[in-house]
């Protein structure tokens, strides 16, 4: 038996998240689709901090923080418990982390939780930077952001590479299950997780989280411009069940044709210093578009 | 009844694991702990333990996973040694800080740079702040033996800390030893079954586990702690006597070998014991006061046990397998806090010896000896941190 959540919200309200976070967002939508039937391993970052100031707690549903890097592993001792302790049944485990505790300094736990082809649903909610600490540049970061450690300046544009396509690099580990979501499209994001609760092996759940302090947007944006992201190809939304790639789909298409880039970059500070570079607005628009070209997008 | 086998120390200790029945392993191969988590696995390949082995990928996922799984309410352990035990060395305080009661097997080995595999305690000792229980075995009887009673410590509703079994690389854990093992049924009944009140995932009753703790609140956090592992000190006694009761064999947190009308105390961890106390019988004979306490328990420190047990000697000659590079050895930092206070109180010398593997041979001692009493004849040491067994031409100039 479940404990039963007042409201039936599992992160309840009251917490310390900035106005307009997408990660908040996120969260309250995969716990309430997966149930209270449900325990969470939580990475060091915003969602930690935010959430669980002592003696007070968001978290409506059994939730433990260890560190920053080891969200994966930390899921995996739980699932390997339950599992000894005849527990494992109708349980969902799973990991939640930033992009920084993803893409960079978890990647390894990661990898290793996949490998091991342990029953965790791992999510990532990427806001692009570590905003946790004061909005450093990450693996996660797109081509062109200003960051803290990525500024713009006459010898730098801002962040000089693009994003690290996480989600393609956790697929080919050939785990059960990989997605990509955005709050924006809640039907969508809700539908892969409870697809990614019934799967028997790992699973992987890449969330677009937009934060309003870090991108410099208004918080009354967040949904829009995670649906602009979608519309634009620059977060393309897709699921894969197993390893092969042929089987990847594309869950909600961009438009045809697709919003230019520059509607979603002039949404956000981060991008003020290249808006009116047409060059480098170009040269943006060419990757998204040579990425759309990959997953079969126009 | 028990059997008796020949075994090396790695084996000693995961039969001891085994006898524990955990129900979760997450482990990690190091030199030369290695031997620990094949014999896990080969456990629970054979059926002979109905447990969930997770080779996980690095140590510091080994102490992650065992985090994730203690606070599920298993009953979790693993070993490791050296590098691997500094990669865990950012969770070994979330596991103590969350009262998790692992228990864990070390291989004690010395730390890169240069790269050695063999023996010393550097390991362990810089895991000495992490708030877990410290034994060191000095045999593999003792390395078994200490395991059992760690988790029946550990897992203690006064105590909720975890704790470290050391073993010596080579000398023990590679060593074969008659061990007696004891019977399923004597360690069923000698360790309960672990029931967690104070953590636990549960979907019925959830609860939020390793919150943002903030300056108005950290510091009842970590008393509460210090707490639990002062508890420790007066469990340990009721374990090992508890212990000996049912299985004849007696463990102290210090143990005294001639020690009574003793100059020289000398206080070592560990396997050098043996040699020390072989070489104490030596000196005797030649009529020279000298004795040995052996030091089990490191943290909790057993403060009044070694005032009492030290107070009246001339000399207390602390041997540490280890350095604090720039004061000296920890274990005599310790020992010298002990004392700092009291009135009656035996001078302090600290030997450093045995690193990296280094021989410790009966003839240290009687050197040891004759450094502690050429200081009582000249009222001080000349060094009070001294090396021994070191070819100190070949490090002039060597900065």
């Amino acid at each position: 038996m479940a404990y039963e959540a007042p409201n039936g919200e599992l992160f309840a309200a009251g917490h310390r998240g900035c106005a307009g976070c997408g990660e908040m967002n996120a969260v309250r939508q995969v716990l309430n689709a997966a149930g209270p039937n449900s325990i969470v391993a939580n990475a060091t970052g915003c969602l930690e901090v935010s959430s669980t100031g002592y003696p007070e707690s968001a978290w409506c549903i059994p939730w433990i923080h260890a560190a920053f890097e080891n969200a994966a592993s930390v899921a995996s001792g739980v699932d390997a418990a339950l599992k000894s302790m005849g527990k494992r049944d109708g349980v969902n485990v799973f990991a939640f982390a930033g992009d920084g505790g993803t893409f960079d300094i978890g990647f390894q736990a990661l990898s290793g939780m996949l490998e091991r082809r342990q029953k965790v649903i791992y999510v990532v909610f990427d806001n692009e930077a570590y905003m946790n600490t004061g909005i450093q540049r990450c693996s996660s970061t797109p081509y062109g952001a200003s960051t803290t450690t990525s500024p713009p300046g006459s010898q730098s544009i801002g962040e000089s590479q693009d994003k690290k396509p996480i989600a393609a690099i956790v697929a080919a580990h050939e785990p059960a299950y990989t997605a990509t979501a955005t709050i924006a499209y809640h039907a969508d994001l809700k539908k892969k997780v409870k697809k990614a609760c019934e799967m028997e092996g790992p699973c992987f759940l890449h969330i677009f989280a937009p934060c309003p302090t870090g991108w410099r947007h208004g918080s009354d944006t967040t949904v829009e411009l995670s649906r602009l992201a979608v519309d634009t190809g620059i977060f393309l939304l897709w699921e894969m069940e197993g390893g092969d790639f042929n089987d990847l789909k594309v869950t909600k298409k961009p438009p045809s044709p697709r919003k230019p880039v520059e509607e979603y970059l002039k949404t956000q500070g981060r991008f003020k210093h290249i808006i009116n570079n047409g060059e480098e607005i170009a040269k943006i628009q060419a990757l998204v578009d040579e990425k759309c070209k990959r997953y079969g997008i126009e | 009844m028990g059997e008796k086998i020949v075994i090396r120390g790695n084996e000693a200790t995961a039969v001891a694991a085994k006898l524990c029945r955990p129900n979760v392993i997450p482990a990690y191969p190091i030199t030369p702990s290695t031997l620990f988590p094949e014999k896990m696995s080969e456990f629970v390949a054979d059926g002979e333990l109905d447990a969930e082995f997770v080779p996980v990928e690095s140590e510091h996922s080994a102490m992650s996973a065992a985090i994730g799984a203690s606070a599920a309410g298993a009953r979790v352990c693993t070993a490791t040694a050296s590098q691997g035990l500094e990669l865990m060395h950012e969770m070994l305080f979330i596991a103590a800080g969350m009262r998790l009661p692992i228990v864990m097997a070390i291989g004690n080995r010395a730390l890169s740079a240069p790269i050695n595999i063999w023996c010393d305690h550097a390991d362990t000792i810089a895991a000495r702040d992490t708030g877990w229980m410290q034994f060191y075995a000095e045999n593999n009887q003792e390395g078994m033996d200490l395991m059992i009673n760690a988790f029946r410590i550990a897992e203690d509703k006064r105590v909720l800390t975890p704790g470290m079994v050391g073993i010596d690389a080579f000398v023990l854990t590679h060593t074969f030893e008659p061990v007696d093992v004891p019977a399923q049924s004597e360690v069923d009944d000698f360790l309960p079954k672990y029931n967690p009140e104070h953590v636990y995932l549960d979907p019925a009753r959830p609860i939020t586990i390793g919150s943002f703790g903030t300056p108005q609140y950290y510091m009842e956090f970590k008393y509460s702690q210090e707490l639990g592992i002062q508890a420790s000190s007066p469990v340990i006694d009721e374990v090992f006597a508890d212990f000996e009761k049912r299985f004849g064999r007696k463990y102290a947190k210090i143990t005294p070998f001639m020690a009574d009308d003793a100059d020289v105390l000398i206080l070592a961890m560990g396997s050098m014991n043996g040699t020390a106390r072989n070489a104490v019988k030596r000196l005797r004979e030649e009529g020279k006061k000298v004795g040995v306490l052996k030091l089990t328990v490191y943290r909790p420190f057993p403060e009044e046990e070694l005032k009492k047990l030290a107070g009246n000697a001339k000399v207390l000659a602390v041997l540490d397998r280890d350095i604090s590079h720039g004061y000296g050895g920890a274990v005599y930092a310790d020992a010298s806090g002990v004392f700092v206070n009291e009135e009656k109180k035996p001078m302090l010398l600290n030997f450093i010896i045995g690193l990296g593997g280094r021989d410790v041979v009966i003839d240290d001692f009687r050197n040891i000896y004759d450094k502690c009493m050429a200081a009582v004849e000249k009222g001080g040491p000349e060094q009070r941190v001294q090396w021994v067994n070191v070819d100190f031409d070949a490090c002039k100039g060597g900065a």
